[in-house]
């Protein structure tokens, strides 16, 4: 595969013309996905004989807390694009993104609480990944927040790139935090290529359907949310265009 | 066809009610401001282009 063609795809109209034939087909297969996932796992899934039916609550905090992780990294990915190559399509689908993963990570953080109270006797402890997920999230905010502050597209671009890279790391204690402190509340990881450590085969199929739903719910989102980003840029710049006369 | 949830149930419906109250407004929030954020677009266009 010719790499270079993906630069194809940082010309907004080109990538307006092409996510607009693929938005429709990720969208229903993010609806199957999430219905099927969530159906399956709160109606035909047993109870767990230490965590009884709260256990249904791990179709919605896991894969939510995996795209809270995942949406930062992609953030990385078109922020550093942006840094090194200058695309603005890029810089604007990490700003597109902020938002849907901000309520990732709330629900992540909510889910969690909620699920807590009963198994731990708490909503919250100062548990190495609980805390590193709340920095997450105040990250994800302080992101946002300077989108909205810096009136000019690129210095913003800029300066949000820069605390992308920072707010990295705690995307990835988040995801480690477990392995690292083997300390607190919070257990290990739920999916795991050890067969030992892995959830039960009959939570864990309906957890796989049920995190391709989020999946392509973030797909279909930060698609959608970055042609309105570009079309917002656009609106910005005949604006300042018509202003200057 | 309600499975039963038992002495949990509050702790599990509030869990799947607060997520998909939140995904669900995150949905209608896109669409709304793309929605207008394309009329908008239009309009100013059609102006610029009146204008030259």
């Amino acid at each position: 595969m010719d790499l270079n063609r993906l630069w194809a795809y940082a010309n907004p109209k080109k990538f307006i013309e092409t996510t607009n034939r693929v938005l429709p087909a990720v969208s229903i297969l993010a609806v199957l996905c999430l219905a099927v996932g969530l159906v399956w796992g709160f109606f035909f899934t047993p109870d767990d004989y230490r965590q009884g039916s709260t256990v249904k609550i791990i179709y919605l905090h896991v894969p939510a807390a995996l795209m809270a992780i995942n949406a930062w990294l992609m953030m990385l990915v078109t922020s550093l694009i942006w840094i090194v190559r200058r695309h603005h399509v890029s810089a604007l689908a990490a700003r597109a993104a902020a938002p849907v993963g901000v309520v990732m990570t709330l629900i992540a953080l909510i889910t969690g609480a909620i699920w807590g109270q009963p198994m731990w006797g708490t909503w919250w402890a100062w548990d190495p990944r609980l805390t590193s997920f709340l920095i997450l999230f105040l990250f994800y905010l302080g992101y946002i927040a300077l989108w909205e502050a810096i009136e000019n597209d690129d210095t913003a671009a800029d300066l949000t790139s820069i605390l992308c890279l920072v707010g990295s790391v705690f995307a990835l204690l988040s995801r480690y935090a477990v392995n690292f402190w083997n300390q607190g509340l919070h257990q290990g990881a739920s999916l795991s290529l050890d067969k030992e450590e892995n959830v039960a085969d009959v939570f864990y199929h309906p957890l796989l359907v049920s995190i391709a739903g989020f999946v392509l719910l973030f797909v279909a989102l930060v698609l959608l949310r970055t042609q309105t980003e570009i079309r917002a840029r656009r609106m910005r710049a005949l604006m300042a265009r018509e202003r200057m006369g | 066809m309600m499975p039963d949830l038992g002495k949990y149930a509050e702790t599990v419906l509030s869990a799947y009610a607060i997520s998909l109250l939140l995904l669900v407004l995150l949905v209608w929030l896109s669409f709304r401001r793309s929605r207008r954020i394309k009329a908008e677009l239009e309009t100013i266009e059609k102006k610029a282009k009146r204008h030259g």
